[in-house]
C-alpha cells in the first residue's frame, strides 16, 4: 500500500522537530534576541553550517541515491553565491557613491552614477566598466532569478551533453571535476569582470539594512538558512521516497536494466542534476551574505571534493546523513583550523592543528570507508532496526 | 497468428568476428519459441539487436502491425514499444522490495515529471498483487529482493516482465541453476505467458526445451541451422553434427 509521505520517511519528521528546536533555541541564546550567550561571529558559523548541509543533502540525492559522484556542485553553490554577491556589491556601492555625487552642485547624470560606482567595484582590477556579466546587477530580482537558473542552466547543458554520451562513473567525476576547475580559473581572470581573485566583499551588509545591527541581519540570515533547509529537506525526501526515489536508486544500481524497462535514464539523471545544482545555488546565495566575502578559491575543486567527503563520512543514501557529515566536519574543520585547538607540544615536535587538521580528516575518511561503509548516518540505521526488532 | 516480430537478414561483426551472419527470425503472435545452440553461436547477440543494445551492420528488424524498424530506437523506446528482456544473471534491484521492483517494471507513465508528481494509477496496488500471485512471490512483497534465493529473483524478474505487459517476452536461460521443482514453476510462467503474447527462450538445457513443448530454433556460427519441432531438429543431421561435435 502507498502510505501517506511522513509514513514513509519518518526521518522528515524529527529532522524538521530537531532543525526548528535548534532555531529556536540559538534565537534564544543570540544577541540580538535573547541571551546573548551565542556570539554573533558564531551565530554566522551556524546559518553558514546551516547551508552546507542543505547542498550536502543535494550532493546525497545526486550521488547517494542516483549514483552520479559530481565534483561539480560547490561551483553550483559558488555561482549562487556570485549571482546574490553581486546584486549586494551593486546595490551597496550606489548607497555609498550617490550621496557624495549629489552633495555635488551640478546633478549627476546616469552615466556619472555607473561610472562612480563601476570605478568603486572594479578599482581593484584596474578598470571601472561595468562588464557584461553585472548587465543585471541592479536588479535583486534578476539577480535572484540568476542564484536558481545560473547553476541550473550549467548543469542542463554539462549534464545533457555528458549524460547523453552516456558518460559514467569515475569519468563522469573528472568530467564535473574538469568543469569545476574551468569556472574556478575562468573567476580568477581579472578579464571575467568578477574581480578576479578578490572576488567579492562586503557582503554582509545588506542594502538598506544598514540602520540593523549586524546581530540583528546575522539572526534573520540563520533563520532564512533554517527555512531553506527545512524546504529542501522536504523537496528531496518527497523526490527519493516513491516511485521517482525507485528509479534513481535502480539507476544507481544498474542503469542498464532501468533502461530495458522502459525509462529514459539519461533524462532522469539530467532532471536530479539540475535540481540539486539549483538547490546548491540557494544555499549559496544565503551562505556568503554570512561568510561577507567570496572569491574562486571558494569554487576550486578541492571544495567539492570536501563536498563529497561530508556525505560519505555522514553515510550515502540518507539524507540526515548528509546533515551529519556537513555539520559535524565543517564544524569541526572551523574549530581545529580556526586556531581554537589547543596545538599539543611533543617535546621535539609541536602538533599545530591548523597543519595536521587535514591528515586527521583524510584519515577518519579512510576509517569511515573502512569500518562505517554506511557513514555515522548508518549508525542511526542500527538503532532503529534494534528498536524495531521484537 | 500474425508475425509480430521479423528479423530478416541482419549481421553483426565484432572486430572481425561475424556473431550474427545473415540471421532471419519470425516470431508469431501469440507464439512460444526456444532458440537453442552452441556457445557462441549468437542467441544473447540477437536478443542485443532485437532489444537496442547492438546495432547490427546491416538487415532488418520489424516489429508489430505498423512495420516499426527497431535499428534506430533506443533501449528505452523498444521497451515502451512493447518488448520485454530477462537476463541469464537475474537482474533484479537488490537494495529496493520486491513490491518496488514489480512497480518500477508496471506498465505505466514512464516520463521523469510524470513519475514524481503524476497521479498514481489506481489500480496499481491490485496488479502487483496479481503478478506476485502469478510468480509465487505475495508472501515476499516486502522483503528485499537481495534476500531472495536464487529461484525466486529468476521468478521476481519473469513476474517484472509481466509487469511490463510486453508483447514479446525475450528471455535467457530462465532455468540455469535451478532446482527441479523451481524449474516446472518456470516452465507452467513462461507456457501461461505465450497464450496471449510471444515468448522466446534461449536455452540450454534440452529437457527443459522439450518441457516447453514449442517450436525450436537452432543457431549455429550466426544463423539459423533449423526450425522446427523439438523431435524435427534432433533429427536433423546439420544439428547433430554441430551438438555432438564433428
Amino acid at each position: 500500500m502507498e502510505r501517506p509521505f511522513l509514513a514513509r520517511n519518518p526521518s522528515v519528521l524529527w529532522f524538521l522537530l530537531g532543525l526548528a528546536m535548534f532555531t529556536i533555541g540559538v534565537t534564544v541564546l543570540s544577541e540580538a534576541a535573547g541571551l546573548g550567550l551565542v556570539s554573533t561571529s558564531f551565530l554566522k558559523t551556524l546559518g553558514k553550517t546551516l547551508c552546507l548541509c542543505l547542498v550536502a543533502i543535494a550532493m546525497d540525492v545526486v550521488w547517494g541515491y542516483c549514483g552520479i559522484l559530481s565534483l561539480g556542485h560547490f561551483a553550483f553553490f559558488g555561482i549562487g553565491g556570485y549571482a546574490i554577491g553581486m546584486w549586494l556589491m551593486h546595490a551597496r556601492t550606489e548607497g555609498i557613491v550617490l550621496p557624495t555625487l549629489q552633495a555635488a552642485p551640478l546633478p549627476p547624470t546616469p552615466q556619472e552614477i555607473t561610472d562612480a560606482i563601476g570605478n568603486q567595484i572594479f578599482g581593484v582590477v584596474g578598470s571601472s566598466e561595468f562588464p557584461a556579466l553585472w548587465a543585471f546587477s541592479h536588479s535583486l530580482t534578476l539577480q535572484l532569478l540568476a542564484v536558481v537558473l545560473v547553476p541550473g542552466l550549467l548543469a542542463l547543458v554539462f549534464g545533457w551533453l555528458a549524460f547523453r554520451s552516456r558518460v559514467t562513473g569515475v569519468y563522469l567525476s573528472i568530467l564535473t571535476q574538469a568543469m569545476t576547475l574551468a569556472l574556478s580559473l575562468y573567476f580568477f581572470q581579472n578579464d571575467t569582470g568578477l574581480r578576479g581573485n578578490n572576488g567579492l566583499s562586503g557582503l554582509q551588509n545588506i542594502p538598506g539594512l544598514e540602520h540593523r545591527s549586524q546581530a540583528e541581519v546575522s539572526l534573520w540570515f540563520f533563520w532564512a538558512s533554517a527555512l531553506a533547509l527545512a524546504l529542501g529537506y522536504v523537496l528531496f525526501a518527497a523526490v527519493v521516497s516513491g516511485r521517482f526515489g525507485s528509479v534513481i536508486r535502480a539507476i544507481r544500481d544498474n542503469e542498464a536494466r532501468v533502461r530495458f524497462l522502459g525509462y529514459h535514464v539519461e533524462h532522469y539523471k539530467l532532471f536530479v542534476f539540475t535540481l540539486t545544482a539549483m538547490v546548491a545555488g540557494i544555499a549559496g546565495a544565503l551562505y556568503y551574505p554570512q561568510a561577507g566575502i567570496i572569491n574562486p578559491g571558494e569554487i576550486a575543486p578541492i571544495a567539492s571534493i570536501y563536498l563529497a567527503v561530508w556525505v560519505a563520512i555522514g553515510g550515502r543514501g540518507r539524507l540526515y546523513g548528509a546533515v551529519i557529515g556537513a555539520t559535524l566536519v565543517s564544524l569541526l574543520s572551523s574549530w581545529f583550523t580556526g586556531g581554537s585547538a589547543p596545538d599539543i607540544n611533543l617535546g621535539l615536535y609541536v602538533i599545530r592543528w591548523t597543519d595536521w587538521w587535514l591528515v586527521l580528516l583524510g584519515l577518519s575518511f579512510v576509517l569511515v570507508t573502512l569500518f562505517l561503509p554506511k557513514g555515522i548516518g548508518g549508525l542511526f540505521d542500527r538503532l532503529v532496526r534494534k528498536g524495531d526488532a521484537p | 497468428m500474425s508475425t509480430l516480430l521479423e528479423v530478416s537478414g541482419v549481421s553483426v561483426t565484432f572486430d572481425g568476428f561475424r556473431a550474427i551472419n545473415n540471421l532471419s527470425i519470425q516470431i508469431a503472435e501469440p507464439e512460444l519459441r526456444a532458440v537453442i545452440g552452441p556457445n557462441g553461436a549468437g542467441k544473447t547477440t540477437f536478443m542485443d539487436i532485437v532489444t537496442g543494445k547492438t546495432r547490427p551492420d546491416e538487415g532488418r528488424v520489424i516489429f508489430g502491425e505498423k512495420s516499426v524498424s527497431l535499428l534506430g530506437l533506443s533501449e528505452s523506446r523498444i521497451a515502451q514499444a512493447g518488448i520485454g528482456r530477462k537476463f541469464q544473471k537475474p537482474t533484479v534491484f537488490e537494495a529496493q522490495t520486491v513490491r518496488e521492483n514489480i512497480r518500477l517494471a508496471l506498465k505505466d507513465t514512464r516520463g521523469p515529471l510524470d513519475v514524481l508528481i503524476g497521479r498514481k494509477a489506481r489500480d496499481s496496488e491490485d496488479r502487483i498483487r496479481a503478478i506476485s500471485d502469478e510468480i509465487g512471490l505475495t508472501e515476499a512483497l516486502d522483503r528485499m529482493a537481495g534476500s531472495l534465493s536464487h529461484g525466486q529473483k529468476q521468478w521476481l524478474e519473469i513476474g517484472m516482465l509481466l509487469a511490463q505487459d510486453p508483447r514479446l517476452l525475450l528471455v535467457d536461460e530462465p532455468a540455469a541453476g535451478m532446482t527441479p521443482a523451481e524449474r516446472e514453476h518456470t516452465t507452467d510462467l513462461l507456457v501461461r505467458a505465450a497464450r496471449t503474447r510471444a515468448v522466446v527462450v534461449v536455452e540450454h538445457d534440452m529437457e527443459f526445451v522439450r518441457r516447453l513443448n514449442c517450436k525450436v530454433t537452432v543457431l549455429h556460427e550466426g544463423s539459423v541451422l533449423a526450425e522446427g519441432s523439438l523431435d524435427h531438429v534432433t533429427g536433423n543431421q546439420d544439428v547433430i553434427d554441430v551438438y555432438l561435435g564433428r
